[in-house]
């Protein structure tokens, strides 16, 4: 049996196939790509898929449809037509249609056909039936867009498994590489894609992920950064022939398919060159230009980008020193600027998760797909029954706890055993130990989070410069290093342990049950050792 | 870890002090194996009450901040709580459903939802569980609802009578802003029209057209609004057939007349609109303007001509005027000169004879007498050019000067022919 992943963009589209031993292929297309734009394109009854059709939007933009997923399960009077670059959505009694060659066809339809398309591409490269499928989407699907899609996709002969949302299979796919789930964490997962921005605040705990926040930015994406190039490109052609490139739709559309090829070069290498045949009026356009000059002309979204993430933080009432780790995802998150923009966001203790920062990363493009299909892989055994039955609200909407909870230790210090944001059912234990006292006490405590502030002592960088420049060295403020402490809030509960031998080993086990007692154990860690136990409820 | 070294102190057993903090109620990421370790942790060995489910679904917090997330969750009245189920008509069916600020816009969607809301709220088994009194009255209501919302033609039919909040015209001869009050009325009517879209009431600053286009349509507004909602139940039983049908005639009249009397309604509040209409006398007023601008602009010939006349006449005399004017100035002007030149006269005479007089007869006062004679001879023969150059020759001069230039005048005159020298007695 064989069961994919996929991610449906709005810009383009994957599929993800993972091997038993959690090996994940991303799948290229017939025409070898992997990133497969989610277009269609219809011309004398042939139907066109992906960079094919996505090609002929210069010559037959009518008959050419981009930019539609977020169409799905919406009504005309809702959505915006600012994307649709090719043929344009139309209101057919408030659904949407598009008119090509003369024939309605609706979202639905189209989407469907990308499906078809999408499968046909993963068992040409699998070679065996694709019976399930994983599908991922935006958090902000609603209800009716998530039963839609499942049906669409069900009539393009697809059936979904499971559908999931895009940063949950992101950090799936990131945390599973190696083996990272059982670390408790907080993520920013930070989508970057073609006309859209999508974040989300994950806690990772005990391997479970709850999504704390998120945040969507329509518009916002590598479709601006293309429009700053263009618009470069058609300045500097304006001024070499004294012609405007923009009055012409073909002309538009020639800069932006150029513009895009030069963006992808970028985040690369440091320069690029740029070609295009007739651009317009018969001129041809060569020029190259660098990284630097690119990362000027599209300075305004590119920090927008990074406003997008500080936002994101602000919502959810966190602060960058609450986040341990940055998921850079969506095919603009290559875009090397856009990284190091971010990273300057976060204390130096964050890390950034992005191939230009770090040449582990997996490809931000193929992170979707990826945890997809692993998801798929794993409840491929299941039947349809048990996985409607593990998605319930009961099992699913779970309690998380407020305040992170642990014990003190001898020091005073605060010592969690389960951090905020943990869910529950759980159990969890630490292993201490008593020192030389004969009797200890475990002391159950709530943490309280405080900020602690440390300056640390500026290195002069070399003493010849110091001498060089004395006015910078007036305005130089130590610098603050900032960190998240928890210390001892709010006393919950205490269990003595008496009569111990020196250096004892004991263990503290705290345990939360589906209905939310806390059952908290001491116990020595010997054949017929001391045990003592006690419970309390949350408020 | 085992570096975790536990405070000392003695104590016996375990003591509570404190419950933890109120958890919060979040989904967690259907996702990866711990996921489905926990999933088979929680199912396993579980069968979950009916309430235990609605709890789980109940108070979730939601991170998807949609407009319409709090749908469905206002409150429903006391008195709608226990509304009489076998009354259901009678309540208000979006009240019930938590949708009243919706009502006629709620879609399906919404509808569902808000739907879901109540049941998870007002759930019988729910009530039981919480200690409360084991009644399903409003749970019917509330299924009754979403029955009539689903159903196209029901929801017509209730759309058609759920008019009581709909914003309704203020009382007469009250000082109001007319689309203020108006926008929402007309707005909420529109809903009713089988043609759409419906012309809005515009702003004091819409044209004429516009305006007319407005009140056309009104005028001959064509509702779907249909009164089966207000039908009386007809029986069930088949024994009383006579009564059976007796109540459906008296149903189908009813609703006959419930719509013309709703047709009446709609034609009373538009004309009243268009009565209070503060454009339509605007549009009065500039009407009357543009009639009088109008007839001006007829009589403009017949105008311009008597102006014409009346202006020629006045230039007349004005012209007339100024020239008595000018010949009166004239007149007196020549009058002052005669007299002027009259005094100049005299005076130029008296200055000759003064020259001869005072140069003591030129040495010949013996015959003073005759020179007299003789000046006064010559004087008489002057015009008054010469008069005027001999009064300025003479002036000032000595005897003999004076005796020489009267002697050449005399010459002169004689000369001309117009003295006689004979009557010169010393000039000669
Ligand atoms: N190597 C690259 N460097 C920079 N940008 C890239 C690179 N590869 C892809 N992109 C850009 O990423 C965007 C597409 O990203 P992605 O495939 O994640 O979008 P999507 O999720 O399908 O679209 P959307 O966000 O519009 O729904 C495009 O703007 C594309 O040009
Ligand atoms: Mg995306």
């Amino acid at each position: 049996m064989s069961v994919i992943g996929i991610t449906f963009g709005n810009t383009s589209s994957s599929i993800a196939v993972a091997s038993g031993d959690s090996k994940v292929d991303v799948i290229a297309n017939p025409d070898g790509d992997r990133a497969i734009p989610s277009a269609l394109s219809y011309i004398n009854s042939d139907e066109y898929h992906g960079n094919q059709a996505l090609s002929r939007i210069i010559r037959n933009p009518e008959s050419t449809v981009v930019n539609f997923r977020d169409f799905i399960g919406k009504k005309f009077s809702e959505i915006n037509d600012k994307f649709s670059y090719g043929a344009k959505p139309q209101d057919d009694n408030d659904s949407i249609i598009y008119q090509i060659n003369g024939e309605k066809i609706s979202v639905s339809d189209l989407a469907a056909k990308h499906f078809k398309q999408l499968k046909l591409a993963a068992e040409d490269y699998i070679g065996k039936e694709v019976e399930g499928a994983v599908l991922t989407v935006p958090t902000n699907f609603t209800e009716h867009q998530r039963e839609e899609i499942i049906k669409i996709a069900e009539k393009a002969g697809l059936k979904i498994l499971q559908l999931i949302n895009e940063p949950s299979a992101a950090l799936l796919a990131n945390l599973s590489e190696d083996n990272k789930l059982d670390q408790d964490k907080i993520y920013v997962v930070g989508d970057f894609g073609g006309i859209r921005s999508d974040g989300a605040i994950i806690s990772v705990r005990g391997g479970v992920m709850t999504i704390l926040s998120t945040l969507h930015e329509y518009g916002l994406g590598g479709d601006l950064l293309d429009d700053s190039l263009s618009e470069f490109f058609a300045k500097e052609f304006e001024k070499k022939y004294q012609v405007n490139p923009r009055k012409n739709n073909r002309s538009l559309a020639k800069l932006k398919a150029e513009s895009i090829v030069v963006k992808k070069t970028l985040s690369n290498v440091q320069t690029s060159t740029c070609s295009i045949e007739s651009l317009a009026e018969g001129f041809d356009f060569h020029t190259s230009i660098n990284r630097l000059r690119y990362e000027l002309t599209a300075r305004q979204p590119l920090s927008k980008m990074t406003e997008f993430i500080e936002k994101l933080i602000e919502k959810a009432g966190l602060e960058p020193l609450d986040i341990d780790e940055v998921l850079l995802v969506g095919g603009s998150s290559n875009t090397p600027k856009l990284a190091s923009n971010i990273s300057y966001l976060f204390p130096e203790s964050t890390k950034i998760v992005s191939p230009s920062l770090d040449s582990q990363a997996l490809d931000p493009s193929e992170l979707i797909a990826r945890g997809a299909a692993l998801q798929a892989s794993l409840i491929q055994s299941f039947d349809e029954s048990e996985i409607k039955e593990s998605l319930q609200p009961i099992v699913v909407n779970t309690q998380h706890l407020n305040k992170p909870i642990g014990i003190k230790d001898s020091e005073g210090k605060f010592q969690p055993i389960l951090v905020a944001e943990t869910a529950y059912p759980i159990k969890k234990s630490i292993e201490v130990t008593n020192g030389e006292s004969s009797s200890v006490v475990v002391e159950l405590y709530e943490g309280k989070r405080t900020i602690k502030e440390t300056v640390v002592e500026r290195q002069p960088e070399s003493e010849e410069e110091e001498e060089d420049d004395d006015s910078d060295e007036s305005d130089e403020e130590p610098e603050i290093k900032k960190e998240v402490v928890y210390e001892v809030g709010t006393k919950l509960a205490e269990l003595g342990l008496n009569d111990l031998k020196p250096n004892a080993k004991l263990e503290v086990v705290v345990n939360i049950t589906q209905n939310g007692v806390l059952h908290l154990t001491g116990r020595e860690l010997k054949q017929g050792g001391q045990v003592v136990k006690g419970e309390i409820t949350s408020n | 870890m085992s570096s975790i070294v536990l405070p000392s102190g003695k104590v016996d057993g375990f003591k509570a002090d404190h419950k933890y903090s109120t958890p919060t109620r979040r989904p967690i990421e259907p996702v990866g194996r711990y996921f489905l370790a926990h999933a088979s942790r929680t199912l396993r060995g579980h069968t979950w009450s009916e309430f235990e489910k609605l709890e789980a679904e109940k108070n979730v917090k939601q991170i998807e901040k949609n407009e319409d997330d709090d749908l469905g969750d206002e409150e429903q009245s006391e008195e709608l709580l226990e509304h009489d189920p076998r009354e259901w008509k009678t309540a208000n069916l979006y009240a019930v459903l938590g949708l009243s600020h919706l009502r006629w816009k709620a879609n399906e969607d919404q509808i569902r939802r808000a739907h879901r809301k109540q049941v998870l709220k007002h759930h019988p088994d729910k009530k039981s569980a919480s200690g409360g009194l084991e009644h399903d009255s409003f749970f019917k209501i509330i299924q009754k609802a979403f029955e009539i919302m689903l159903d196209p033609i029901k929801r017509k039919q209730y759309d058609s009578i759920d008019t009581i909040n709909d914003p309704k015209p203020p009382t007469k001869s009250k000082d109001y802003d007319f689309f203020e009050v108006w926008t929402p009325i007309f707005e909420s009517e529109s809903r009713f029209s089988n043609k759409q879209p419906v012309p809005k009431l515009g702003d004091i600053n819409s044209t004429k057209d516009e305006v007319d286009q407005f009140y056309t349509f009104w005028s001959k507004f064509d509702s779907w609004k249909t009164f089966e909602f207000k039908d009386e139940d007809v029986p069930d039983d088949t024994a009383n057939r006579d009564h059976k049908r007796y109540i459906e005639r008296k149903n189908i009249s009813n609703r006959k007349k419930l719509k013309q009397e709703d047709n009446k309604r709609v034609i009373d509040l538009v004309e009243r609109a268009h009565n209070e209409d503060p454009r339509i006398k605007l549009f009065k007023e500039q009407a009357k303007k543009e009639k009088a601008a109008k007839k001006w602009d007829r009589e403009a010939g017949s105008r311009k001509a008597a102006e014409e006349i009346a202006a020629k006449k006045a230039a007349e005399e004005e012209a007339a005027k100024k020239a008595a004017e000018e010949a009166a100035a004239s007149k007196a002007n020549s009058k002052k000169a005669k007299e002027a030149a009259k005094a100049a006269k005299k005076k130029n005479k008296r200055n000759i004879r003064n020259a001869v007089k005072d140069n003591g007869y030129f040495g010949d006062e013996s015959k003073a007498t005759t020179i007299d004679a003789d000046v006064d001879l010559l004087i008489e023969k002057f015009d008054d050019i010469r008069l005027g150059e001999v009064a300025n020759k003479v002036k000032d001069q000595d005897a003999s000067s004076v005796k020489q230039i009267l002697q050449d005048v005399a010459k002169e005159l004689a000369s001309a022919g117009s003295i006689d020298v004979s009557h010169l007695k010393y000039f000669n």
